[in-house]
């Protein structure tokens, strides 16, 4: 079968830098697969995010191709694919109602009216469990907590059903209750509308939680990748073993104690 | 043992908007010589606020705090300026919290001047052993703090709260914007600190996971109140309250699959 995605020798230098920020990346991403992207600051991770979404700067020079076969058009941003940030509240407009924010992109990508689109994104608000939607679509981004903004964001993400849901470090600026909350939510979006999932994240036990495959990034490269229960076991990189060594749980066996 | 901190009853209500709200509702706990509390809750809780009330940057409505058997929320001027040398504060984001365009040097330097620490002639060779002191090159003083990675400036910054000798320092989420081979690295400095000069800690974090790792007991807070309190670990295995049973749920994991069959093992 046809992947949904397909990147070959990808790279990208960003302009004045003297390193590129991402080298020689192969990677397929099945329709439906869920992948983490791990890595830490400077790795590359949001670099390869980005360049699939064609969000990098107009100065940045990219190597090598992203071609979607699983789809027989070029990849749309909002239809083709959702994008969640780590910050909701740089990714919401200030002045325009959370309900307009998520019926404006159903507008845009999808055949329907404003009145069918308003419709639309209350029900996506219901979806991603926002109390009382109908009143809550009426609220500006300011009127919300942090987790409700980053809500927002996803049903935004979602309302056009795209193939492939990108998050980026989309928890890590929320709570801990607040991510297992987030998390739970992007698990079953993409599960019940069958989308593909790269999800880019610091945290690998998070990722393992939730991904099919973990691709391991560091200084631009790609390190490692294996099917999530392989890379747990079986980490072939000293860097995967050290990321795995250095998380920290409350399990007894985990992390550094003291 | 006497507490090096005590906190009765502290409370504060901020005005949001057209209504008050308690951002802390009386809330109490204590901190021995050389220990580690940490303070774990939600966003919102009232964490940071405990942490900017000890530091005297925001006055609270109520309560009292006594710290080496001194009333602080008495002292003014320079018994206050003498108070706040053993007692020092480790930020988020120190990049935020410093002059950008200062030296590792400057940085450093300003504690042990402005509260007399050192002399003038001995403070080159004090600055490059508190950098010494936190694993850090002396090289690296002639350094601006933006030219310098991330983990080095928490470094720095604990450094600079070591410079005055403190009992007690309040670490605000110090470790949340690290890498986590940083945050591990960093983890063991505190752990060292405490270990050869008794230094006590404040931990506030909303991460039980590294918690866990550092601290003695645990407070849990929520909506201004400390909903539980207790040993560390007893606290993270039997949780008693909804908050301490949902942060222990939210924790991530690495999952653990049944063992794999090998097929066949190659050495790399």
């Amino acid at each position: 079968m046809k992947p949904l995605l397909e990147l070959r020798g990808l790279g990208v230098c960003y302009n004045g830098a003297v390193a590129p920020a991402l080298e020689g990346v192969d990677l397929d991403l099945a329709a439906g697969e869920r992948l983490a992207i791990i890595g830490e600051s400077g790795s590359g991770k949001s670099t390869l995010a980005r360049a699939i979404s064609g969000l990098l700067p107009q100065t940045a020079r990219l190597q090598g191709t992203v071609a979607w076969p699983g789809l027989d058009h070029p990849a749309r941003n909002g239809r083709d694919i959702g994008f969640v940030f780590q910050d909701p509240a740089s990714s919401l407009d200030p002045v325009m109602s959370v309900g307009d924010q998520v019926a404006e992109v159903a507008h845009a990508n999808l055949d329907i009216d404003w009145g069918a689109a308003r419709r639309l994104a209350v029900e996506l608000l219901d979806r991603v469990k926002l109390p009382e939607p109908e009143a809550l679509a009426r609220a500006y981004p300011h009127q919300l907590s942090g987790g409700q903004k980053q809500r927002v964001v996803i049903a935004a993400a979602i309302v056009a059903c795209p193939k492939l849901l990108i998050a980026d470090e989309a928890t890590s600026a929320l709570d801990t209750i607040v991510q297992a909350e987030i998390v739970a939510l992007i698990r079953r979006f993409v599960a019940e509308d069958g989308m593909a999932l790269l999800f880019v994240s610091h945290d690998i036990a998070l990722a393992a939680n939730l991904a099919d495959r973990i691709a391991v990034f560091r200084h631009g490269r790609m390190v490692e990748m294996a099917a999530t229960a392989e890379l747990l076991a079986r980490p072939r990189s000293d860097y995967s073993r050290a990321l795995l060594a250095a998380h920290l749980g409350l399990k007894a066996h985990s992390g550094a104690s003291r | 043992m006497s507490a090096l901190l005590q906190v009765e009853g502290l409370s504060k209500r901020y005005w949001r908007g057209d209504r008050d709200f308690s951002a802390l509702d009386g809330i109490s706990f204590s901190i021995a010589p050389g220990e580690t509390l940490a303070l774990v809750g939600p966003s919102g809780s009232g964490k940071s606020t405990v942490a900017r009330i000890l530091l005297r940057l925001v006055e609270p409505d109520a309560g009292s705090i006594r710290f080496n058997g001194e009333e602080l929320l008495g002292l003014r001027g320079a018994a206050l300026r003498a108070t706040r040398t053993k007692l020092q504060m480790v930020f988020q984001d120190p990049l935020a919290a410093f002059n950008p365009r200062a030296t590792v040097a400057r940085l450093i330097d300003d504690p042990l001047r402005i509260h007399g620490i050192v002399g003038r002639a001995d403070r080159p060779k004090a600055i490059a052993a508190l950098l010494e002191r936190v694993g850090l090159a002396a090289e690296l003083a002639s350094r601006r703090v933006h030219e310098i990675s991330g983990g080095q400036r928490q470094r720095v910054a604990i450094a600079r709260a070591l410079a005055t000798r403190p009992a007690l320092i309040v670490l605000d989420e110090a470790l949340s914007a690290l890498d986590v081979l940083v945050r591990g690295d960093i983890l063991n400095l505190l752990a060292e600190l405490q270990r050869d000069e008794g230094v006590a800690y404040l931990f506030i974090s909303h991460d039980l996971g590294a918690v866990r790792a550092v601290a003695h007991r645990i407070a849990i807070m929520d909506s201004g109140r400390i909903v539980e309190e207790g040993d560390a670990a007893a606290v993270i295995a039997a949780p008693a309250s909804a908050t301490g049973r949902a942060l222990v749920a939210a924790t991530p994991e690495l999952p653990v699959f049944p063992r794999l069959p090998v097929f066949k093992e190659t050495v790399s």
